[in-house]
């Protein structure tokens, strides 16, 4: 999860919520989302809130991190009180959070359902590289009450795997898969990267079939984003590697939407495609804006309105959890206008789109220009929803900036 | 005044006057030997003395060019031990002032001929050298900065004798920074500059060779009399406009303005009449006494001229009233400037400004900048057309956009006549030059062995987008220019429109040589093709004649304007740069149905890179 500093308030030290936030929570759903910092070896392209085994030193152990994200799992209990609020979704992101032993894996979940309970039908994701699973590792997991897993493949061409700086080969990832299912996971996703310099559009078609053969029931398929600060962006900037060409971009994202729908996958958000009932509930619980806590360094939360983010590098997150205090290092009390922004900004993504009716008259007519310009499917006013076309996807940022609030 | 024995102001004898100006080019060291001229007559002492104590403006002081002239009086007793009284008459250094130039060398007897003595002369120097020289001035040959390593005082003792026909042995060779012969300059100037010659018993008459305006005191107009005298408390008149103003303050500048009863025949002062605009008070004018004052005015008086016009625009819409105001202000000190409203599809509200040529309006431009806090966009500077149509109407164009369209049967633009100064190594690089810019060699002569004077007309417009820049470029900086305007020429003139999306943009509108029209449009619509961000749907740029298409590019529709990827730690920052984008967008500036960043005008405009300029 990229994590990039923003500006905000103090966050207090206790953790506590503003009055509003902390009455208001419970009336939507609670997620939780757990970071594990940690990976074998950094990727080119990389900006999330991760570090290797020797960028970390002495400084925050990986063996202690587990203890460390299950005190924060009982803070949130204290801070949000002893209202009765099932988890439906959790997702271990990171990172590699199979670099960490199942077990640790199985003792963070295993503090979520102890302090706040696990709905029956909970998802619970955790990703994972093709490199750091092995079936009995899948097997465990599974049996501890993971029931989805997300690989990142990213590519079959050696050469895109090359560029992205991947570690594994283009056939661990559809091992990895095969290992998953056998281990009794229903739903598994895969990551893919396209756009990356150098790409043809056979090697990405390569790669969707691949990650369509692969019994996958999800699949999201990103733009290659050259990210400021990583290694990619340094090579771009010298001009050894070109950067990524949005019309290449934009091509690639239609070639990837054909393959997807002929299989029997549908869109639900710009980057994400399902089989029917693959959703990830997770994901979705982020863009309809409902309440989740993030477990971890650099982790983003959000309850009723309040956003907040902890602080960044593992050994100042267990500093501050070894205290007793809070991990947060800033926050934000969205006002109405940036509450209803978020979700314009978010909802438009989606299948299911945006209410007209909760629309002004001047972003009514934002939206009849867009759909004249076939950027919005024309039945908007008749089903009351505001959904993209296929252009309009691909201009969805274009149109929000249109709608946001004045 | 530090000499209390000196003759006083009003009563001095023309015979002990000396009036005299000094004609250097840029970083030659006149104002420094204005200096050393201060305090080797006392008139500053050592402890008052700063760098350049006569230029007043920042922007000279930074610039080392002066901008508007002074006087200042200085006693002096010469080696025959009587005192003088020397009046030293700053000139404006630059090509576009070569009116003012006029007026001040008018207001003297003589002339210092200043030069680098490791640099010898430079173009604009000669041209004020016969400006000197047609105004029958005793010119005194000086060499300056001859303590300098590279100085080579010898040669250019010959080429300055060559030009004026001297003696090299006449030459005088100082060093303004040490004061080195400064001495025996300032008695060169009392033996060889001829005194002044008026009628003390005539009706008044002195002639305006400068006037500034001053916050707290008004106009200050500097006269040098030339018949009779101007009294405090007389009433006075100005001979061009008629108008009368009464002479609240009459004095001579030691080098602080020093009040005085009256100034007299002969002498150099200044008058404070309460005016506030220095268009009442204009240079070149005469002033004469209201009661029983003179008929005949002093010759050469010309109102001032503007050749060179802009459009000067606030970047920021909502400062145009200040924009307003800083221009009435300016106004009050620029006879030359005008200006009026002007509105731009592209680039709002902003004014039409009219130049005596580019220098003066950079530094106008750089005026309003600096002391009045704008951020402005011009745009290119643009030549007076007069344009004939084919049912004998004519028209005067100062914005290209104006250009009618269709039915002309003559266009008019300004000449002028270009001396260029360089060595003879670069004599074939400066003819292509001006051959590309449409320039005809009138003459060429050698000023020395390796200086060449080349002589030729050129179109004003091709002079002044970038032509000093070129030429400095392709002389390594060692060729200097002069021009001066000389009339007009019929040419082959269009205009090329700039459509966006088949809309016109009015500021990028252009008056060129039918045969540069081509060269002109690919580079602009090249130009912004880069510029302006993809939009929704295809936008051609077109450069086109009237309804003609000349240059064709086009700006892709966008097809991808989405972030990938937008989970749970995205959120905040994608909501904060789209309403970061929001912003941005209001800013943008409508054409038709484009939309241009403000940023992209300012780019296509900048004239780092000149669109004039054939590829």
């Amino acid at each position: 999860m990229p994590s990039l500093p923003v500006d905000g308030e103090p966050a207090p030290v206790d953790g506590a919520l503003p009055t509003a936030s902390a009455e208001a929570f419970g009336q939507r759903g609670l997620s939780f989302y757990v970071h594990v910092p940690y990976c074998a070896s950094r990727c080119g392209y990389c900006d999330f809130n991760t570090y290797t085994a020797s960028e970390l030193g002495a400084s925050a152990s990986q063996s202690g991190y587990a203890a460390q994200a299950m005190a924060e799992v009982r803070l949130a209990r204290r801070v949000l009180g002893d209202r009765d609020v099932p988890v439906s979704t959790v997702f271990f992101g990171g990172g590699t959070p199979t670099l960490l032993p199942a077990q640790d894996l199985s003792d963070m979940l295993g503090a979520i359902r102890d302090e706040f309970g696990l709905a029956a039908d909970a998802e619970v994701t955790t990703e994972a590289n093709p490199d750091s699973v092995s079936p009995e590792s899948l097997g465990l997991l599974r049996s501890a009450g993971f029931t989805r897993i997300s690989f990142g493949m990213q590519s079959v061409a050696t050469n895109v795997l090359q560029v992205l700086e991947r570690t594994h080969t283009p056939g661990r990832a559809i091992e990895a898969i095969d290992e998953a299912q056998s281990a009794g996971f229903e739903h598994v996703n895969v990551d893919l990267i396209y756009a990356t310099p150098g790409e043809t559009s056979d090697d990405f078609a390569r790669s969707l079939n691949a990650a369509i053969s692969s019994g996958a029931d999800h699949v999201s398929a990103y733009s290659l984003i050259v990210e400021d600060g990583t290694r990619l962006a340094g090579k771009v900037r010298r001009g050894e590697i070109s950067d990524v060409d949005d019309d290449v971009a934009a091509d690639r994202y239609i070639q990837a939407d054909s393959a997807f729908t002929a299989a029997g996958f549908q869109w639900y958000e710009v980057s994400n495609w399902a089989k029917p009932g693959g959703e990830c509930r997770h994901n979705l619980a982020y863009w309809r804006s409902d309440d989740w806590w993030g477990i971890g360094p650099g982790a983003h939360s959000h309850i009723a309105g309040t956003r907040w983010w902890n602080v960044r590098h593992p050994s100042a997150y267990g500093d501050r959890i070894e205290a007793g205090l809070s991990p947060a290092q800033a926050r934000e009390i969205l006002t109405g206008d940036q509450q209803r922004d978020e979700q314009i900004l978010l909802a438009i993504r989606l299948k299911d789109g945006l209410i007209a009716a909760g629309l002004s008259g001047e972003q009514l007519k934002v939206v009849d220009v867009a759909a004249d310009n076939g950027l919005v499917n024309s039945d908007w006013a008749a089903t009351g929803r505001v959904t993209l076309t296929q252009k309009g996807r691909l201009l969805a940022d274009r149109l929000a900036i249109d709608l946001l609030t004045e | 005044m530090a000499n209390s024995s000196a003759p006083k102001p009003g009563s001095t004898d023309p015979s002990v006057i000396r009036n005299f100006c000094i004609i250097a080019h840029i970083d030659h060291g006149k104002s420094t030997l204005a200096d050393r001229m201060l305090q080797i007559t006392g008139v500053v002492d050592s402890r008052q003395m700063r760098a350049q104590y006569l230029d007043r403006m920042d922007i000279e002081r930074e610039r080392g060019i002066t901008i508007k002239s002074q006087a200042v009086r200085l006693p002096f007793t010469a080696d025959d031990g009587v005192t003088y009284i020397l009046n030293l008459i700053d000139t404006p250094g630059h090509v576009d002032f070569t009116y003012e130039v006029s007026r001040s060398l008018a207001a003297c007897e003589g002339a210092i001929l200043l030069v680098d003595a490791a640099q010898g002369i430079e173009a604009q120097t000669l041209a004020n050298l016969y400006l000197a020289l047609e105004n029958d001035l005793q010119v005194i040959p000086v060499l300056n900065k001859i303590d300098l390593p590279a100085a080579q005082p010898e040669k250019y003792a010959a080429e300055l004798a060559h030009i004026i026909g001297c003696d090299p042995a006449d030459v005088l060779k100082v060093s303004a920074k040490t004061g080195l012969g400064v001495g025996e300059l300032l008695n060169e100037v009392v033996k060889l500059i001829p005194a002044p010659i008026g009628d003390a018993d005539a009706p008044a008459r002195a002639m305006i060779f400068d006037s500034v305006y001053d916050t707290y005191r008004g106009v200050v107009t500097y006269v040098r009399v030339i018949d009779g005298q101007l009294s405090t408390r007389e009433r006075i008149s100005m001979m061009s406009t008629g108008a009368t103003h009464e002479l609240l303050e009459v004095g001579v500048i030691s080098p602080e303005p020093v009040p005085s009863a009256a100034v007299g025949v002969g002498e150099v002062g200044y008058l404070i009449t309460g005016v506030k605009d220095v268009r009442q008070s204009r240079v070149g004018d005469t002033v004469t006494s209201s009661l029983r004052g003179a008929t005949q005015a002093l010759g050469g008086y010309r109102d001032p001229k503007p050749m060179v016009f802009s459009g000067l625009y606030p970047l920021d819409g909502s400062d145009y009233p200040l924009l307003r105001d800083a221009l009435d202000k300016l106004k009050l000190n620029d006879a030359a400037l005008v200006y009026e409203p002007e509105t731009s599809v592209a680039l709002g509200f902003g004014f039409r400004c009219g130049f005596l040529g580019l220098l003066h309006l950079e530094i106008v431009r750089e005026r309003l900048e600096r002391e009045f806090n704008l951020d402005l966009i011009s745009t290119a500077p643009n030549v007076v057309y007069r344009v004939r149509m084919d049912d004998g109407s004519e028209l005067i164009v100062t914005n290209p956009s104006e250009f009618p369209s269709g039915k002309i049967s003559e266009v008019n633009e300004p000449v002028v006549r270009a001396t260029i100064l360089a060595p003879s190594d670069y004599v074939g690089a400066i003819m292509e030059l001006c051959q590309t810019r449409r320039g005809v060699l009138m003459g060429m002569d050698y000023l020395s062995e390796d200086r060449v004077e080349l002589r030729y007309t050129l179109p004003l417009a091709e002079i002044v987008f970038d032509f000093f820049d070129a030429l400095k470029s392709k002389t390594r900086g060692y060729a200097s220019l002069d021009y001066e305007p000389t009339g007009e020429q019929a040419s082959d003139l269009v205009k090329v429109d700039i459509l966006l999306h088949g809309d016109a943009v009015d500021a990028f509108s252009a008056i060129v040589h039918k045969d540069k029209a081509y060269a002109y449009g690919v580079h602009m619509a090249g130009k912004l093709k880069d510029l302006i961000p993809r939009q929704q749907f295809e936008v051609p740029i077109q450069a086109a004649i009237g309804a003609r298409v000349i240059a064709r590019e086009s700006i892709r529709a966008i097809r991808k304007d989405v972030l990938a990827k937008c989970y749970g730690g995205d959120i905040s920052r994608k909501r904060k740069l789209l309403e970061k984008q929001k912003e941005g967008k209001k800013r943008m500036k409508m054409v038709g149905r484009v939309e241009v960043p403000q940023e992209a005008f300012i780019a296509a405009l900048s004239t780092d890179e000149s669109p004039a300029k054939p590829k």
